[in-house]
């Protein structure tokens, strides 16, 4: 598969602060590429100087084989970007607002007008069309955002935590419309902070601290070797009073760490560490252990550990 | 064909912003309106009937006619009779008179023994305008009395009669000078505070963020921001002037097709203008700083309040600079004067180049890139 986007050493200053520092990745097309990464991490400004908004201090990155150093102008017709915040008119509708924008890309006539109708009916905001855009609540603000930046039939849409502050029907129903999106094509460099979104993009990059850990499908970043080291396991256990359970199991010997995941409990523990030693520490405490298993780790847990990784290196150092 | 692209889909959206805010776009429009009236009437230059008190010592028939004489040129008002020097004086200080009239007991007398008379006229400096004035006619009514005098006959005549005519504004009517100055005035003010936000309300408001992600074109975003607001100047414009036709009686001697073109050469230097400043400001009151400061020198430079012929030479340089500058020769020139473009070109010329000087460098200023 080709990389449509390609970024190398792509690095950002902002005064003597360095928000993204020599980030190298490439993206497939076609695929949706998730972007994670704590807050201040340097999502958006490795976003913003993709989508040519901001000067790379040094390094470059290439959309379609065009540098944004050299040729952002040219990349700007092919892409589309839903920035972080709601930055369309707010005094204006649903309508005028994708007027504006199919205007200036250069859309015109019967064109215009149909893909107003189809960016609207995709992003389901059809009825809404006649609403000034400032009285939309948040989850019908990214609909039109999002309808915005698909209006002109991009390659690449850049989407900045499309889903922060929406309710969980309006972000299933923007997922569905980015793999439909996906289906045809389009590939997709989505942002955000859910670890269950995170889950279904074909590829993740996480970024921490403004440089790149990982990058790479969900599956491979889960066998990676720093994640589960030589002589480690990843357990899942359940129990019915689930917090006294993780601060027993935390306690017990050969545990390295335990997380709450959804309704079990995320072990990392040395070899030899199984269910009769589980058990036993919870029945220590009086709490009966229901299920037991080996598991691989989720993408939070491989996540947490690169970071507890990183975050030692640096203590080292 | 990028340029037309982006130029006509930001006249649509300037335009939607426009409708969706009639009470600014009512306000915008009546602010001139209220301005030409306000000030239009306030700062009549003419001096008339200053409050004068007058000490007469002689009360007899040299005196009287002396008082009459004043009297009669309608610059004096006698209001009040003192009955001592410090009296006329104290009326003065504390500004119930402008002017006080000191006439000796001898007056009649020396005027007809031929010793000569001699009276005194006490002028407040406080206000240059008015005491100039009545300095001036002090003297001329005093020459008249006493070549009245030294010909002991009653002339109406002077022997040597000066007649000054002053061409195209024959009564001295300052509103005749002053009217086409104030609108002159009152567009650069209103139409550089129209354009002064629109770029900086953007970055202000978030919304740069996704315009800047398209492949806009520059140029067509600063025009495509100045044609809605040149039209609404426009229509401004003729309001106003139409204001100075009828409330103020000022006629156009000169072409009013000439008249409205340079007005729409002037709207666009000055709507440059504030695109200049919004690219410029970081922030809307950033820009309403940088808009008043444009302003005073306008008001004061221009030529509208203070001649430019008398400033230092590097204020009168610097005068240059002002867009104002020109557009109120030109306005005085069509408006009173009758003057077409071969007399008027050089200034015509001067506020188009600076016209596009101004819009091409707010293009250049404007960064595709946030900051
Ligand atoms: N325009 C800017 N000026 C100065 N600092 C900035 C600017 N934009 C971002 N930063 C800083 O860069 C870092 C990364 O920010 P950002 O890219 O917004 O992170 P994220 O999107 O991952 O939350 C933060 O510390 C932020 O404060
Ligand atoms: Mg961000």
């Amino acid at each position: 598969m080709s990389e449509i986007i390609k970024l190398d050493k792509l690095t950002r200053k902002f005064g003597s602060m360095t928000a993204v520092k020599d980030v190298s990745f490439g993206v497939e097309k076609g695929s949706i590429f998730g972007f994670l990464g704590p807050n201040g991490s340097g999502k958006s400004t490795v976003i913003r100087m993709l989508c040519g908004l901001l000067e790379p201090t040094s390094g470059d990155a290439w959309l379609d084989g065009a540098s944004v150093r050299e040729n952002s102008e040219r990349i700007k017709g092919n892409i589309g970007y839903m920035s972080q915040s709601f930055s369309l008119y707010r005094d204006l509708t649903v309508q005028e607002n994708l007027a504006f924008y199919g205007k200036i890309y250069g859309l015109r006539r019967e064109r215009l007008r149909k893909r107003i109708e189809e960016s609207m009916e995709l992003s389901g905001i059809t009825s809404k069309r006649k609403q000034l855009s400032g009285t939309l609540s948040g989850g019908w603000k990214q609909r039109l955002a999002l309808a915005c930046s698909m209006l002109h039939e991009p390659g690449i849409i850049f989407l900045d935590e499309p889903t922060a502050g929406i309710d969980p029907v309006a972000r299933r129903d923007l997922w569905e419309l980015l793999f439909q999106l996906s289906k045809e094509g389009v590939t997709l460099f989505v942002t955000t902070h859910y670890m269950d979104e995170a889950e279904r993009c074909t590829h993740i990059g996480y970024i921490f601290l403004s440089e790149l850990m990982v990058c790479g499908k969900p599956a491979e970043l889960k066998i990676l070797p720093e994640v589960t080291p030589a002589g480690t396991v990843w357990l899942e256990a359940s129990s019915d009073r689930i917090t006294q359970a993780l601060s027993l199991i935390k306690k017990a010997p050969g545990v390295l760490d335990a997380t709450i995941f959804g309704e079990s409990i995320h072990i990392r523990a040395r070899e030899g560490f199984g269910e009769r030693e589980a058990a036993r520490a919870l029945e220590a405490g009086g709490v009966s252990l229901e299920s037991f298993r080996a598991v691989k780790p989720s993408l939070e847990d491989v996540f947490v550990s690169l970071t507890r990784e990183r975050l030692k290196a640096r203590g080292a150092a | 064909m990028n340029f037309l692209t982006t130029f006509s889909a930001i006249v649509f959206k300037e335009a939607l912003h426009l409708r969706r805010d009639p009470v600014t776009l009512v306000v915008t429009i009546a602010i001139p309106i209220f301005q030409l009236i306000v000030f239009g009437y306030a700062i009549d230059m003419e001096v008339k009937n200053i409050p004068t008190a007058v000490f007469d010592a002689d009360r007899r028939a040299g005196s009287r006619e002396l008082i009459a004489a004043l009297a009669n040129t309608e610059y004096f008002d006698f209001k009040e009779n003192a009955s001592s020097e410090a009296e006329l004086r104290e009326a003065i200080v504390s500004g119930r008179a402008r002017v006080g009239i000191h006439i000796p007991p001898d007056f009649t007398a020396g005027a007809l023994n031929g010793s000569g008379s001699s009276f005194q006229a006490l002028v407040d400096g406080s206000d240059s305008t008015v005491a100039m004035q009545a300095v001036n006619v002090v003297n001329s009514v005093g020459l008249m009395q006493s070549v009245k005098q030294m010909g002991r006959v009653d002339i109406e005549k002077l022997p040597v009669d000066a007649r000054p005519r002053v061409l195209f504004n024959p009564d001295l009517k300052s509103a005749n000078f002053f009217v086409p100055g104030l609108v002159g005035l009152i567009m650069q003010i209103v139409t550089v505070f129209l354009t002064a936000f629109a770029v900086v309300r953007e970055k202000e408001n978030g919304t740069i963020e996704t315009l800047l992600a398209t492949p806009l074109s520059r140029g067509g975003l600063m025009l495509g921001k100045l044609v809605p607001y040149a039209f609404v100047g426009f229509f401004e414009i003729c309001v106003v002037l139409t204001l100075m036709r009828f409330v103020f009686g000022v006629r156009v001697n000169g072409d009013i097709g000439l008249l409205l073109l340079m007005c729409f050469v002037f709207l666009f230097t000055a709507l440059g203008l504030g695109l200049l400043i919004s690219t410029a400001a970081k922030n809307q009151a950033q820009a309403m700083q940088m808009a008043l400061l444009v302003m005073l020198p306008s008001v004061l430079l221009s030529g509208f309040v203070f001649p430019r012929e008398s400033m230092p030479a590097i204020i009168y340089y610097f005068s240059f600079l002002i867009p104002l500058t020109y557009f109120i020769e030109i306005l005085r020139g069509i408006i009173l004067r009758g003057a077409d473009l071969s007399s008027l070109w050089s200034q015509a010329l001067a506020l188009a180049v600076y016209g596009a000087a101004i819009l091409s460098l707010s293009t250049l200023r404007f960064s595709k890139k946030l900051s």
